[in-house]
């Protein structure tokens, strides 16, 4: 459970859930983020500016002048994580990707570092189904896993200063999108045209929650909108 | 129909972008809360009017716009470290900061530049009229979120006002001191420990120079480099402003209003709350010092803002 929490500013703390990153240790931080989020919805805890969950972490922004480190550490360990049930429901996603070689434009340097030609780089990351571990960086910005181990793989010696919107790339044991033109550094396998991140929905503008999972399906370049 | 109250913007000035408190509960969606810069300077623009206090400002960097009222009769404050200018059929005169103003229709409203600061803030009786997206109208240029799809503010635009004024008196705060900060105080962060006790007393002695590589995102300095013993690489966690992350490069990098919400690089600590405000405002070229402090420190001082922030609401006089 909780090994530790400590700050990560004066109007912050950071409940640390262990070294390792897996979906065991990631549903932890999703129920007990639901269960936070709910308490100060509520406002049964005074003053949260935001509650971040990440792998393995969890970060609470508070403003001090309503709530102190000391009191909501106190409050989070009292609570019983294994026991938090959660009416959150999780939703499963499919995600259109094309593999032509015009978007995947690091497909042709794996096949040579993992040894495996395009299809069967394809092919596994067709049959994996992903788990949403978390949305970070930027808006909407998913982080997935677990990839096929025949898939690992390290980013790139020197990142990109433009990924190209929609671009779907992996690197270690993940699978991201980027929604927004941006810099990046992962291996780019394909694109999508799913929108994952909508200014226009009020309600509920990020597609994916923590939690969801994803299968991709694939598409031909004509299909990609 | 009428027309309604607004302003045309005949130069948009270097980074105009509007700005409240930020946005809250929001982060998890990998939105970052955004918000004014420099709260103290945002909030006190609101009170000066008595506006509700996170009502939509201006927020502008360096050289801010130039503004005429081509619609309506409205009171407006500036705050910050501001050198700007009204043009009225009265003629021109050099306006203070922190201070209330009338401006008629067809007035300019030249917002010069920001003296030996960075950020400054416009407000308005009764607000802007502006769009919230997730209750705040902040910009987020690089996210396309905020009014005007985050568009930073552009030559030509209409700006429209709420309301006429109404407000007879002005009103002014007098004592308003800018003084230069040089040291700034850090908490320890939770990846403290991945560094060499030697580069941390280098860090917490030396100086450091804030380079021009720095805007809304984060503050990049140069100085003594950080010996990471551990890993250059965390799995990414949740980020709050002021936060010090150090890449492999071992050069920190300050991380501001609109950082990314999560971060894969260790954190060495974190810039307490009451400095962050006059943290942002240090120019480029300028050397700073960091110095380490105990969370009691840190709120102490937190609580000493907030005083001070108190005891100028308390020094408003009208005029």
């Amino acid at each position: 459970m909780i090994k530790k929490i400590t700050n990560i500013s004066d109007q912050g703390i950071i409940c640390d859930f262990g070294e390792e990153v897996n979906k065991d240790i990631n549903k932890k931080v999703i129920s007990l983020f639901n269960y936070l989020k709910e308490k100060s919805n509520k406002d049964e805890i005074k003053g949260v500016y935001n509650i971040i969950p990440s792998y393995n972490k969890l970060v609470v922004h508070f403003d001090l002048e309503k709530n102190n480190s000391h009191k909501l550490k106190e409050f989070i360990l009292s609570i019983d994580i294994k026991k938090l049930t959660t009416s959150q429901k999780n939703k499963s996603w499919t995600v259109p990707i094309c593999y032509d070689d015009e978007f995947a434009l690091d497909l042709e340097n794996l096949t040579k570092s993992l040894k495996l030609s395009k299809e069967e780089i394809v092919n596994t990351h067709l049959k994996t189904e992903f788990y949403v571990y978390m949305i970070g960086f930027m808006p909407g910005h998913p982080y997935m896993g677990d990839l096929d181990k025949k898939l690992f793989t390290s980013r790139l010696q020197s990142p990109r200063i433009q990924v190209p919107i929609g671009s779907v790339a992996i690197a270690e044991k993940f699978c991201i999108v980027y929604p927004y033109l941006s810099p990046g550094g992962w291996n780019i396998i394909g694109r999508t045209s799913i929108k994952l991140f909508d200014t226009k929905n009020l309600t509920n503008p990020c597609l994916f929650s923590p939690g969801d999972t994803i299968k991709f399906e694939k598409i031909n370049k004509s299909e990609l909108k | 129909m009428m027309e309604q109250n607004h302003f045309e913007v005949l130069r948009p000035g270097i980074n105009s972008t509007f700005q409240d408190k930020g946005r809250f509960n929001v982060q998890y969606m990998g939105l970052a809360p955004g918000g004014a810069m420099d709260y103290q300077s945002f909030l006190l623009a609101n009170i000066l009017l008595d506006n509700d206090k996170n009502t939509g400002a201006i927020e502008f960097a360096y050289q801010g716009p130039l503004l005429k009222l081509v619609k309506g009769k409205t009171k407006i404050v500036i705050t910050g470290n501001v050198f700007f200018k009204i043009y009225s059929s009265n003629g021109e005169i050099i306006g203070d900061p922190y201070r209330t103003y009338d401006l008629n229709e067809g007035d300019q409203l030249d917002i010069l530049a920001t003296k030996a600061s960075v950020y400054g803030y416009l407000s308005v009786e009764g607000g802007f009229k502006l769009d919230k997206f997730c209750g705040s109208v902040s910009s987020q240029p690089r996210a396309f979120i905020g009014p005007n799809e985050g568009k930073k503010i552009e030559f030509k635009d209409k700006i429209l006002i709420l309301k006429n004024s109404t407000i007879k008196k002005n009103k002014i705060i007098r004592d308003i001191k800018f003084e230069s900060k040089k040291i700034f105080s850090v908490l320890p962060g939770p990846q403290f420990h991945y560094f060499s006790t030697t580069s941390k007393k280098k860090f917490f002695s030396t100086p450091y120079m804030i380079t021009k590589q720095t805007d809304r995102m984060g503050m990049r300095v140069i100085g003594a480099s950080l010996e990471n013993l551990i890993n250059s690489n965390i799995p990414s966690e949740g980020i709050i402003k002021g936060a010090i992350q150090v890449p492999g490069d071992g050069n920190p990098i300050i991380l501001l209003s609109d950082h990314p919400t999560t971060g894969g690089y260790p954190k060495v600590g974190s810039i307490i709350s009451s400095d962050y405000d006059d943290l942002i405002q240090q120019n480029a070229n300028k050397e700073i010092f960091f110095q380490l402090v105990t969370l009691e420190a840190a709120e102490q001082q937190f609580a000493l803002y907030l005083e001070k922030i108190k005891k100028k609401i308390s020094n408003i006089e009208e005029i």
